[in-house]
């Protein structure tokens, strides 16, 4: 989004910095470690999230209320992040919520990105008025706050699973369309797509086989950073209420609900804070590393 | 200048307009008021006299040509919960948010900007890396989740600050640091970048020769040359404050403008939801619209086109 650009082709910059760095920093290079550590156990809790949970994350046993941790007070594991206010163990509604977390904000992000990349691509590759009132569309949308934005479109559709998709989709669609309108705009100027124009290629064509395959890894860096921030409004979301709706679990929801205890019951907000951490970290770090491997001129978007 | 001044003015008038649009759209959608208006056991005959007297049996360019002109003249219906017109509402909530917003604005560039800029001075010390890693965290903790930790310990655990409610300065500090938090690193981050690009310059160079001190290098040749990128993402900031309103009031029950839209929209009080974020959203543009005019005016190297 940035007008200034540095054009120097990836692989020089990267020997650069290697010759540079002692050897461990270049295989944190290569190779995302560090988002990995951070973001498998989150992606194993919402693949396998039931085969793992020791308990039904919504059983309530009034028996063990507001329990704190089990290994603090010397219980072994029964309740690894004890319990909240109605016996539910707490575990296993974090590994619960990494679902609603990942499901949400994958599908969200993923069809933000469906609509803008098609949006970015008609509108760079025919310009004109199209190209203008698509912008202006972008420029509106961007000149309202997301969370605002996203509350509007809640109350209108009411809270649940699909509208919390709805809601992402919308509020992220725009930075693929700018991103990816520019990126086509320097690729329909390069000498093989004029080539194929004169040879008489349709315009569908052309834009899916020379223009698309261009400017993918763009759209894909910019999935990829948009990932934490779906993650934080899902989160955001659900802690005001308008989330998924129980029997679902959401991290933001479990958060909310631990208001009335705070006084004598920290695990309560303390873990599923710590999941959302743990899963925002890694998407950005991982948003990080994919921009420095793939597109390091998107380096102040 | 002129030209591109005019330019600008030109899109944020239209943003406006769209706002208006989707906020109109929005709460059409939201549902038939008159089932919210009207007991349940309201007769058909009673429902169609309601809406006739809202203007909602007019075709929906009609309404939001009314609904325009009532914007405009600041008259957005009267709120169904607190029987009040709504902007008077509106209006009411708004010096508390503009204290609190204003706050974390002075918070988050004064934190922002010094360990921004001594972090690139020193670079790679202790210190770079703590502020690095400060500004990696708090730009992935969501402000909720620090807002509860904050209260537990410095309220309810310290018993320091006040937990919730708007009183006291001592009721402002837990809200406004909390939603300072994540502006500031953004702020230190972008500053520590600015600052790095600029310290190799000649010119640096040429101030230390000169025999000027450290700090007046750093804070006076070195700032102003970093000047712009910090003060357009600290004039983007402000804007975005405006918005984080929302979930910090809900956490601290500050009773501001973001609280306000939140119980409006669990009360199904369209009015005053409208109201409000019309208010937000004119605010959110014309912020934008006064960093954009500042940029060209800071960089005389800028581009109008």
């Amino acid at each position: 989004m940035t007008e200034h650009h540095v054009d120097m082709p990836a692989e020089t910059l990267g020997a650069e910095a290697g010759l540079r760095r002692a050897s461990i920093f270049r295989t944190l290079e290569d190779w995302p470690i560090l988002p990995i550590i951070l973001l498998l156990p989150i992606i194993l809790f919402g693949v396998f999230g039931p085969l793992i949970s020791p308990y039904d994350p919504s059983a309530v046993n009034p028996t063990v209320a507001l329990r704190p941790p089990s290994w603090l007070t010397g219980d072994g594991l029964s309740h690894l992040f004890g319990t909240d206010y109605l016996g539910r163990d707490v575990f296993s509604r974090v590994i619960a919520g990494a679902r609603a977390s990942l499901l949400v904000s994958f599908f969200g992000v993923g069809i933000a990105g469906i609509v803008g990349i098609t949006i970015g691509l008609v509108s760079g590759y025919f310009g004109g008025w199209l190209d203008t009132v698509l912008m202006r569309l972008v420029d509106i949308q961007m000149s309202m706050p997301a969370i605002l934005l996203a509350l509007l479109i809640s109350a209108a559709l009411g809270s649940g699973l699909a509208t919390v998709i709805a809601v992402i989709s919308i509020v992220f669609w725009t930075n693929y369309a700018r991103v990816v309108r520019a990126e086509t705009l320097s690729v329909k100027s390069r000498d093989y797509v004029a080539m194929a124009r004169v040879l008489g290629c349709p315009d569908a064509r052309l834009i899916r086989k020379h223009i698309l395959p261009n400017v993918i890894d763009s759209a894909l860096v910019v999935a990829s950073l948009q990932l934490g921030a779906a993650v934080m409004l899902e989160a955001s979301l659900s802690f005001l209420g308008l989330g998924v709706q129980p029997p679902a679990v959401a991290w933001g929801k479990m958060i909310a609900e631990s208001k009335l205890y705070l006084a004598m019951a920290w695990w309560l907000p303390f873990f599923p804070g710590v999941a959302l951490v743990v899963t925002v970290l890694g998407t950005n770090m991982f948003g990080d590393w994919l921009r420095d491997k793939l597109d390091p001129r998107l380096r102040n978007t | 200048m002129l030209r591109y001044a005019l330019k600008r003015l030109g899109v944020g008038l239209l943003c406006l307009v769209g706002v208006s649009i989707i906020i109109f759209v929005a709460m059409r959608l939201a549902g038939d008021p008159t089932l919210l208006l009207l007991p349940d056991d309201a007769t058909e005959q009673d429902r169609i006299e309601l809406r006739q007297e809202l203007g909602l049996d007019k075709p929906l360019p009609v309404q939001y040509a009314i609904f325009v002109t009532d914007a405009v003249q600041g008259d957005f219906g009267t709120s169904t919960r607190w029987k009040m017109p709504a902007m008077e509402l509106v209006l009411a909530r708004l010096p508390a948010t503009l204290q609190l917003a204003g706050l974390a604005f002075l918070i988050a560039i004064t934190i922002g900007l010094l360990s921004g800029v001594t972090s690139a001075t020193t670079r790679g010390s202790v210190f770079d890396q703590g502020v690095r890693l400060g500004v990696t965290l708090g730009l992935a903790v969501p402000v909720f989740w620090v807002g509860l930790i904050f209260i537990m310990v410095f309220a309810v655990d310290l018993g320091w600050f006040p937990t919730s409610g708007r009183g006291s300065f001592a009721h402002l500090i837990l809200p406004a640091v909390t939603m300072a938090l994540n502006p500031a690193a953004a702020m230190s981050r972008l500053s520590r970048s600015a600052m790095l690009g600029v310290l190799g310059a000649d010119y640096i160079k040429m101030a230390r020769v000169k025999g000027n001190s450290e700090a007046r290098v750093v804070w006076k040749h070195g700032l102003r040359n970093a000047a712009i990128p910090v003060a357009t993402l600290a004039g983007i900031q402000l804007a975005n404050m405006i918005g984080n309103t929302v979930v910090v009031e809900t956490i601290f029950a500050w009773p501001g403008i973001g609280k306000l839209i939140i119980d409006a929209i669990f009360a199904r009080d369209f009015a005053v939801v409208q109201a409000a974020i019309c208010v937000v959203a004119a605010a959110y543009i014309i912020l934008n619209l006064a960093v954009d005019l500042t940029y060209g005016l800071l960089d005389p190297q800028i581009r109008y086109d």
